[in-house]
């Protein structure tokens, strides 16, 4: 079981410089076609400063800096039984080439289903900018099937 | 782009279809290092065989990304409010996803003109990987 002495818990804070070439190996992979997303002068001509970070994006924050997978140590969830159940994004503001995003999640709830054959971990996160300007708020729940 | 209007938007509307390639082994590999998930078990089959899985699959993640596409092909990023997701499968190698949203509410949401869009991502097969929501801001007729 996971220790519920880990609701609560504050990953350390995950900083993103939001850089264009890794914006444009993103829409890549995504297979995304629209040019606001990888060509700086059509992302100008639809208002923004540069290229903006895509919905998704933000989640990388915490990958990048190795938050994620430490808390995944920290709670002694091993990757092989480890689900992405649920995602949500708030978005308040864009994020663009140039900004940096700093991300600061806390473990705000651990459950089990099924007599503990599944166990859930919540983590809610609040991802602002250079300006201490909040841009996006997440929600995360993990899964460990047992 | 041009956005869809409140006015002109009806609950029922469908989204113009995303239409993805079968999932291959360059797609994960090209996702892990964009998105920095490099959790190995979507991307070397040996880990994923040794968690008891047949083969790697794909990230959650780049399956959202997909139905984030989905509604950015809709209306502009900017007018995007929310994007909540349920993973409801594992999305499997050769698996070709269909990513479909529908309007299902007009409402008022923090002082704007919103719309519900219910978004999903089926396969080939007719089994939904993911399923959620979005609320997006639309603009008022002048």
């Amino acid at each position: 079981m996971i220790d519920k002495k880990w609701i609560g818990h504050e990953l350390p804070a995950s900083v993103l410089p939001i850089e264009r070439s890794r914006l444009q190996f993103f829409a890549k992979a995504i297979g995304e076609t629209n040019p606001v997303y990888t060509d700086p002068d059509a992302a100008r001509a639809a208002g923004y400063s540069d290229l903006p970070a895509p919905p998704t994006f933000l989640f990388a924050a915490e990958l990048d800096s190795g938050a994620s997978f430490q808390l995944l140590d920290d709670l002694q969830i091993p990757i092989a039984k480890l689900l992405h159940g649920e995602q949500s994004f708030t978005y308040i503001r864009p994020a663009c080439v140039g900004d940096t995003v700093t991300v600061n999640s806390t473990v705000s709830d651990i459950y089990d289903k099924k007599n503990g054959a599944l166990e859930f971990v919540v983590k809610t996160s609040r991802a602002t900018n250079q300006r201490q300007e909040l841009v996006a708020e997440l929600r995360t729940v993990l899964v460990c099937r047992h | 782009m041009t956005s869809p209007r409140f006015d002109s938007v009806q609950v029922g509307d469908e989204l113009p279809a995303l239409h993805m390639a079968p999932v291959d082994r360059t797609t994960l590999a090209l996702f892990a290092g964009a998105s920095g998930d490099h959790n190995p078990i979507h991307i070397d089959i040996d880990v994923a065989r040794r968690s008891g899985m047949p083969d790697v699959f794909a990230q959650g993640m780049l399956g959202m990304a997909w139905v984030g596409r989905l509604i950015t092909n809709w209306a502009p990023q900017t007018q995007l409010r929310r994007f909540d997701v349920r993973f409801q499968g594992i999305t499997h190698l050769g698996n070709a996803m269909h990513c479909s949203g529908r309007v299902v509410e007009k409402l008022e949401h923090n002082g704007e003109s919103c719309v519900r869009i219910e978004v999903q991502s089926t396969n080939q097969y007719g089994q939904t990987k993911i399923a959620g929501d979005a609320i997006v801001a639309l603009p008022d007729r002048h």
